[in-house]
């Protein structure tokens, strides 16, 4: 069966079950691998995407459920160049062996394009992607700096 | 057969006074290395260090990225010997091949537990020792990442002595064009000048000349004092590739013509598949074949979650024998059985045990569970079997360990085999070698589709239940004190999967003692865990003196100092990391403080841990202060991002981590039940280095180990409720009656 995606701002006509996993659709048949397979049941986030705006876990989404929604990956995040929030993350020197921080900066842009200076508290509640090397301070870190007001011109 | 001591490298502290000349690459070797992984443009000067005809030094590694930024590092230490210009510094992974064999490790390695000084080794001797070791190394196909080894045995005794070397080979080579003598030229940011004519020349220009110098293998190295580079926060080399999702890891290769596949392994360790009908899966979309393996069925499919569906469909029968019997309280009950029958004594002190006798003992039993890695980057790899060579990818803890262990799964010679390393998300011991299974079931799949390239791909729960576990570990005391209220005796009984536990062996000053370890094996399979035996014998020792401090109602903190005595970094520490935390300052009630300290890896690592229990028994950490003495750190923000992590890794441990056994298999399948720390877990971290003129220490391992015990004093000093095995969620509700009465 053909569905219809669009990914990064083209729509692309894929021949595949409407039951498939966004995420290995993703990976497998466009070669987005950016976006990465870490458990396969919404618990990890390292498969985290943008639909419609809004952080997903494209591991549990079947791709049908998202035909003609507005689906933006890592490689589309960065389509023209670091974002502030990818600059902050290397400021801080953040990633450690970076498996995580795909999903990381989707799951944080989302965040901070709804609440651009979120508080710890909501940041905690919010943001509940695993990082197994532990760079949570530094996620912290670089999400304070962004929020911070900025001084004037 | 490697023990688990081998792989992680015990011996190598013992290298820490290993000073012998390390053997550097004849012209020979360098073309050699100039055929196998130079570019246009490049020459190989010295063993790792390529330089180009733009002045670009490269570092070759011969190590894995898996995050801990040592390729970063590791350049460092060679720019600083070189006097390159560090913006004209890169990095690249060495190709999985003898030549670029991390000798140095092989040394330590090899040289287990003895010492080399250059005094008793004849004088006659001293470049062929460290020759034969290199040989040695390359044979046994080293190229580990692991014991957190790279800075303190690659880097001091490998790449900074090549690097000093190829210095010199510039300047000599630079001082016959000029016809000057070397020691009237100097070098500055990749160039060589000779002041005294206001002549200079850039290392691309002499790099040719300079390969044909002999190296010397005793170089001139940098004083400390001179540091330009090393010692100092560079920014690493991956960072901007890890943020935008470019970074290639082993799961992301991607081979014209390339399937996919999905294993499921017999669910009891050491069960062997005995059959399996294919009739489930026929028809569906995509598949093209089913594999038996011994102990595993395989689907390869056109795309991966079609494997990962179809696997799942089939019902394979797998014989496990007796051992579907087994569970945690079947192996728990061998555990306290061979303390009792199964004791060796490893290391007796003054009266041992014997000192004892006349005194009333202070006992305590404490025990650690299974652990699993959980690395973020499921085990997979991919593999092609073509025209009678192997060509396999993925991201291991050792290029050369992995493609010899290929060769063996294939039956094949290692010369056909090619294997390329990749970055991993993330390693902590499970990507070492002796537990290389997803590379066999990889290569077994692939010899079974010949011409084609397959990528095998773990699932969550198929890495979660066949780990090589940390292990689960129970551990006895007994200790008395003296008049003054210090341990006068100290009796250790542990068990163990291996040999003895040197990381048993305490740093304090007390005048009996007696360790001992029973040996106790289970079907349950065992490896490296980020810290290893430090992980489990941090939290014993550090958790019993606790005990006994408080026994004698003394300050924690100062009754370590006093057995420290005869210890002046490990006081140190200690006081900067208690100093630091405001120790002694009075915490609101329901609020507690603890500290531990740990040397691991040759660093050492003292955490003080500010913990709030809440009354109905949760546990929040809300600070951890560590100092670290480490000797120096060579990028002294990335040892503090390994302190950060390594406190994380350690911190979830405690609070959660279980791997439990039932019908002898793993009972955990995903993060649902087997949760690790998240952001909310994170706690304010602050870091102070301690530096001193030891050695390099490690940088990986050596925050984890101190973690656990801090917390679980913390929780004493808060509740009066002493965890003795962990995870500590399971002592819910005995801290919530101890929060309830302190109230």
């Amino acid at each position: 069966m053909t569905i219809r995606l669009n990914v990064n701002g083209a729509t692309r006509a894929i021949d595949v079950e409407p039951d498939a996993p966004l995420l290995w659709v993703l990976r497998d048949e466009l070669g987005l691998t950016g976006t990465k397979f870490g458990c396969g049941v919404a618990q990890c986030g390292a498969c985290t995407v943008h639909i419609n705006g809004e952080a997903k876990r494209s591991c549990v989404i079947p791709v049908g459920a998202v035909a003609d929604m507005q689906i933006v990956t890592i490689e589309g995040l960065s389509a023209h160049g670091p974002t502030p929030i990818q600059k902050a993350w290397v400021e801080h020197q953040v990633p450690q062996c970076g498996y995580c921080q795909s999903g990381m900066i989707m799951a944080v842009s989302a965040l901070l394009a709804k609440n651009p200076s979120p508080t710890d508290d909501e940041l905690k509640t919010e943001i509940t992607n695993i990082c197994r090397c532990g760079t949570y301070p530094r996620i912290r870190a670089a999400v304070r700096a962004l929020a911070a007001p900025k001084a004037l011109p | 057969m490697t023990t688990r001591r081998m792989v992680v490298l015990g011996g190598l502290g013992a290298a820490g006074a290993l000073v012998v000349g390390y053997a550097l690459w004849p012209s020979t070797r360098l073309a050699r290395a100039d055929a196998m992984a130079a570019k246009a443009g490049e020459r190989f000067v010295s063993n790792w260090i390529k330089i180009g005809r733009d002045d670009t030094v490269t570092v070759v590694i011969p190590h894995c990225d898996m995050g801990t930024g040592i390729f970063t590092s590791l350049s460092q230490m060679a720019a600083e010997e070189l006097d390159a210009d560090w913006n004209k510094v890169r990095a690249e992974t060495a190709p999985a091949d003898s030549l670029f064999a991390n000798g140095p490790l092989g040394e330590g390695f090899i040289l287990g537990g003895k010492d080399i000084y250059p005094d008793n080794i004849p004088a006659f001797l001293r470049g062929t020792v460290a020759n034969s070791f290199r040989t040695i190394a390359e044979f046994m196909d080293l190229q580990v990442t692991g014991g957190s080894s790279a800075i303190r045995a690659t880097g001091v005794y490998g790449i900074r002595i090549a690097a000093a070397a190829a210095r010199e080979m510039l300047v000599a080579a630079a001082a016959a064009r000029w016809n000057v003598a070397s020691e009237t030229c100097s070098t500055r940011a990749s160039r060589v000048l000779h002041e005294a004519s206001g002549r200079s020349f850039g290392f691309g220009e002499l790099a040719a000349d300079a390969a044909s110098h002999d190296p010397s293998s005793h170089p001139r190295l940098k004083p400390k004092e001179q540091y330009t580079i090393v010692g100092t926060s560079v920014p690493r080399f991956d960072i901007p590739h890890k943020v935008n999702g470019a970074t290639a890891y082993g799961i992301d290769v991607r081979e014209p013509g390339m399937l996919f596949a999905a294993i499921r392994i017999s669910p009891v360790f050491g069960g062997n598949l005995r059959s399996v009908n294919a009739a489930p899966i026929a028809g569906r979309r995509g598949i093209h074949k089913m594999i038996k393996l011994d102990d595993a069925v395989v689907v390869v499919a056109d795309r991966f979650w079609r494997a990962r569906d179809a696997v799942a469909l089939l019902n394979p029968v797998f014989d496990d024998g007796v051992l579907g019997g087994v569970t945690s309280a079947t192996i728990a009950a061998r555990r306290k059985a061979a303390l009792d029958d199964a004791l060796k004594s490893d290391l007796t002190v003054g009266s041992g045990a014997d000192a004892l006798k006349s005194q009333k003992a202070i006992e305590a039993t404490y025990q650690v569970p299974y652990l699993a890695h959980a690395t973020m980057e499921p085990m997979n790899a991919t593999a092609v079997y073509r025209n009678g060579n192997l060509e396999v990818w993925s991201g291991t803890q050792d290029g050369l360990g992995a493609r010899a262990a290929c060769a063996e799964s294939a039956g094949l010679p290692i010369e056909k085999v090619t294997f390329h390393l990749l970055p991993m998300g993330g390693g902590f011991g499970r990507r070492l070698p002796g537990f290389f299974d997803f590379l066999d079931y990889a290569v077994k799949t692939a010899m079974a589709m010949p011409g084609t390239p397959v990528k095998l791909v773990f699932t969550r729960e198929q890495d979660m239940q066949h780990d090589f576990y940390r292990p689960n570990v129970m551990s006895r005391f007994r200790a008395a004190l003296g008049a003054d209220g210090m341990p006068a005796v100290w009796v250790n009984d542990y068990t163990t999967d291996d040999d003895p536990n040197p990381e048993a062996h305490i740093l304090y000053a007390i005048p009996n003692q007696a360790i001992s370890a029973a040996l106790v094996r289970t079907h349950v399979p065992t490896g490296p865990w980020r810290s290893v035996e430090a992980s489990w014998h941090g939290f014993f020792i550090e958790s019993f003196i606790d005990e006994l401090a408080h026994r004698a109602k003394a300050d924690p903190v100062a009754y370590r100092l006093k057995l420290l005595a005869d210890k002046p970094r490990h006081a140190a520490t200690l006081g900067l990391a208690a100093r630091e935390a405001g120790w002694g300052a009075p915490l609101a009630r329901g609020r507690g403080r603890g500290v531990a300290i740990v040397e691991s890896f040759k660093s050492i690592v003292c955490q003080v841990a500010d913990v709030t229990v809440a009354a109905n028994g949760s546990v929040k950490i809300d600070r951890v202060v560590s100092a670290v003495d480490c000797g120096m750190a060579v990028n002294p923000d990335g040892m503090r991002a390994q302190i950060e992590g390594g406190i994380l890794f350690g911190l979830g441990a405690a609070q959660y981590g279980e791997i439990t056994i039932d019908k002898g298999s793993v009972a955990q399948a995903n993060f649902p039940d087997y949760p690790v720390a998240r952001l909310a877990d994170c706690p304010d971290i602050e870091i102070h280095f301690h530096d001193s003129d030891a050695p390099l220490g490690g940088g990986g391992e050596p925050g984890v180990p101190p973690i656990a015990p801090a917390i679980t004093n913390a929780i004493f000093a808060a509740t009066g409720v002493r965890i003795r095995d962990l995870p500590i969620i399971k002592h819910v509700s005995l801290i919530a009656r101890g929060a309830t009465a302190s109230l």
